[in-house]
């Protein structure tokens, strides 16, 4: 075994432990590179099958390319896709672009979008991929367990994540209470109210995350890649406040190079989302409230 | 590149964060421009440099002054990668050293050689014997505070064998350092020519993988059954990971407790070439032959292959980090492999704490306490002695919603007959609901293959 075969392997049983722990399971997919590993990593764990819904938050200000490429995606792998958006907060236009600043437009229409898209307050637009059509739905129950794409070498306070992290009723994470976890033996059982977040990807790297691509060939969103003009997405986010980076890289295989002995070697990931530099520390004070 | 984790664990500010910054920085770990920026950060603040500084900087932890978290870094030396697990060594963070520590295949365990030997040098040092790593390598620091006196380090390392020895530790690794001043961490240091063993790096480099050991017999903790009827898919797929030896198909499968048993009709995967064979770490899925009703949890071995030992009685050693205490004949819940059951604490033969060691007659285990315990199960349990299978031979104890305690089998007792026939109804007693529910399913699943048998070839 490799350690790309150690770290699939690893992934896997968590999620198998996930799927036959949480009665009302979803995975959170934000059409990036680590949650579409994971979505792969589903298919391997259940053997072609996806058998959670996959959770969007659409903030309206994607990257167009994304939601073309998430739609895309969701016919040809029969997803059962589930989008949420904070509809008021938009109609109100209570955002980045009309003059909020960063950090209360990421509360609003991803922090809050996702809490009660999550707890099912808010209606979710689903798409149907048997009858092939998208529905509302209101009132819908909330997910127990929900699995995220984070990994322990983003950022500071994602070092400190268990992989089974319980949530309490308003969302709010405790670094400093966590019940311990041991081996190969998770958090499984949780009180009614709160609800678990499984991150399958805390060992892996970003590096790991483009050596595994490569390996299975897995069909990522092509922004990641220069595709003529010298720029490519490093991370993915809102358009107006994620910057691609210069870069010639147009595969996974030049990405890898870039990252282990190119340009891109010891600098951030994240060095391209604004977010994270205004003020201090200000990502982990968005976690507490439940931000990815 | 081969990675490995390592836990290094101690007593509160006996060195750890220096020793790894150190460790970060000589093996030039560290991202570009980190050692100049806080370098520079503390010649603005008018406070001299540590190593320790680089840590926090990079673990985002500085103003709690206190590692709260096993942080996850990473350095590289020429062998391989190793993943540092930075425990910390306040007694009111135990779980997280213990959440740590559990993931680590090799641990260094520090001790200051001016303060000496202290209550969590005792404590941690018997966790990790407890948590099943055996390869500890213990690292006196601080030397440079102590002249590097040879005679000082041999005092307590003198010292500090005698209690692992208590426990039934060998350790025969101590290396005199000084983090501080980089002694003996890469190279060999002119400050202790007496010293003639290896350094931190070399003694790194020199543990094994838990990869590399020698082949078992094969072992895989049935995770799942999977039936996904979408597209017409009609595999009924048995799922887990293998803990040990090696599958193939064709051949006969017992499942443990149950006994029933079957063939292997094919290996399962998904984008990958037809495989005939899986084998120890692997998360992995086969069909088998005849279609037989087993339970999540069971015990999959090879029929040609030694048997695991069921039972709902045994003897373990036991960690508790419960903020309620661990009491006898109160149900609680076990988890070991992919089982559950309830499970009750029959006798406490010893409570072990780190400066007393034992005490007889406690009416129960108490928070950062371990004990030497005999549980009796609910049901039927596949199970190993951790000394002859870890994964097979450990288990965790859940008190309500969370993760309270775990521990190590040590020896599997006789089974009881008297089955207790009601349970008190505090939250522990979930299971028993869950295994009357299997209970039914598996009467549904006689009758659905009494009257769908075409369903089941």
């Amino acid at each position: 075994m490799d350690h790309l075969d150690r770290l699939e392997a690893q992934s896997i049983y968590i999620l198998r432990e996930a799927y036959r722990s949480f009665p009302n399971l979803a995975m959170l997919w934000s059409i990036g590179k680590d949650s579409t590993v994971l979505l792969w990593l589903t298919r391997k764990a259940f053997f072609g099958h996806v058998p959670y819904p996959l959770v969007h938050i659409d903030t309206a200000f994607k990257i167009p390319e994304m939601i073309k490429y998430r739609d895309e995606i969701a016919v040809q792998w029969d997803l059962n896709l589930v989008v949420g958006q904070n509809k008021e907060a938009l109609a109100k236009g209570e955002t980045f672009v009309n003059g909020l600043d960063r950090l209360s437009c990421c509360k609003k229409l991803k922090s809050d979008a996702l809490k009660y898209t999550l707890d099912g307050t808010w209606a979710r637009r689903k798409w149907n991929p048997y009858k092939k059509v998208w529905e509302d739905e209101l009132n819908g129950a909330p997910y127990t367990g929900v699995i995220v794409g984070v990994r322990a070498d983003e950022e500071g306070s994602r070092s400190k994540e268990r992989v089974f992290s319980a949530r309490d009723e308003k969302s709010e994470w405790d670094a400093s209470t966590q019940p311990p976890e041991l081996w190969n033996q998770y958090k499984t059982d949780f009180a009614p109210g709160t609800h678990v977040r499984i991150h399958p990807l805390l060992e892996w790297t970003e590096l790991n995350i483009w050596e595994y691509i490569e390996r299975e060939n897995i069909p990522i969103i092509s922004l990641y890649f220069n595709n003529g003009n010298g720029k490519r997405y490093r991370s993915l986010g809102c358009f107006p406040c994620t910057a691609p980076v210069d870069s010639e890289a147009r595969n996974p295989k030049e990405i890898i190079e870039e990252l282990t002995s190119g340009k891109f070697k010891d600098i951030a990931e994240r060095s391209g989302r604004a977010q994270d530099k205004d003020g201090g520390g200000t990502l982990e004070a968005l976690r507490k409230e439940g931000y990815m | 590149m081969q990675r490995l984790n390592i836990v290094i664990t101690g007593h509160v500010d006996h060195g750890k964060s220096t020793l790894i910054g150190r460790l970060l920085a000589d093996t030039d770990s560290l991202p570009q421009g980190k050692l100049e920026s806080v370098k520079k950060m503390c010649e603005n603040n008018a406070r001299p440099f540590e190593y320790a500084f680089l840590l926090d900087a990079l673990a985002d932890e500085q103003k709690q002054g206190i590692t709260i978290d096993s942080a996850r870094v990473f350095f590289q030396s020429k062998k391989r990668e190793y993943i540092i697990i930075d425990a910390p060594g306040h007694i009111e963070f135990l779980k997280n050293m213990i959440s740590g520590a559990s993931r680590a295949e090799a641990a260094l365990l520090l001790i200051d050689a001016k303060e000496g030997v202290a209550e969590n040098s005792k404590r941690h040092g018997m966790l990790l014997s407890l948590l099943g790593i055996k390869q500890v390598a213990i690292v006196v620091n601080k030397m440079d505070l102590v002249n590097f006196s040879e005679i000082a380090f041999n005092k307590l390392k003198i010292e500090y064998s005698e209690y692992l020895a208590t426990l039934g530790i060998k350790s025969d690794i101590f290396i005199p350092i000084s983090a501080r001043e980089g002694v003996n961490l890469i190279e060999h240091s002119s400050s202790t020519p007496w010293y003639k063993g290896p350094t931190v790096l070399e003694i790194l480099d020199s543990f094994k993988s838990v990869e590399e050991k020698e082949n078992d017999d094969f072992r895989m903790p049935l995770q799942d059954v999977y039936k996904f009827t979408r597209d017409n898919d009609d595999r009924r797929i048995y799922a887990g990971t293998v803990t040990s030896g090696e599958l193939n198909v064709g051949d006969e499968v017992v499942f443990y407790p149950s006994l029933k048993r079957s063939k292997v009709a094919s290996i399962e995967s998904f984008n990958t070439p037809v495989k005939t064979s899986v084998k120890e770490s692997e998360a992995v899925g086969f069909t088998l032959q005849t279609q037989i009703y087993v339970r999540n949890g069971d015990v999959v071995a090879r029929a040609d292959q030694s048997a695991p030992k069921v039972s709902n009685r045994f003897e373990a050693n036991l960690f508790w980090l419960g903020a309620k205490p661990l009491e006898l004949d109160k149900p609680y819940k076990i988890k070991i492999g992919s089982a559950q059951s309830t499970i009750y604490l029959e006798e406490i033969k010893r409570v072990i704490d780190g400066d007393t060691l034992d005490r007889a007659d406690e009416p129960s285990v108490g928070r950062h306490e371990a004990a030497c315990v005999i549980f009796r199960v609910h049901d039927l349990l596949a199970m190993e002695l951790f000394a002859e299978n870890q994964k097979l031979g450990r288990f965790v104890i859940v008190d309500e919603f969370d993760i309270a305690g775990g521990g190590i089998i040590t020896e599997v007792l006789e089974q009881y007959t008297n089955r207790r026939t009601k349970s008190s109804s505090v939250g522990n007693v979930l299971v028993d609901k869950a295994s009357s529910s299997a209970d039914f399913e598996e009467e549904l699943f006689a009758l659905l293959r009494k009257h769908f048998p075409h369903q089941f070839n």
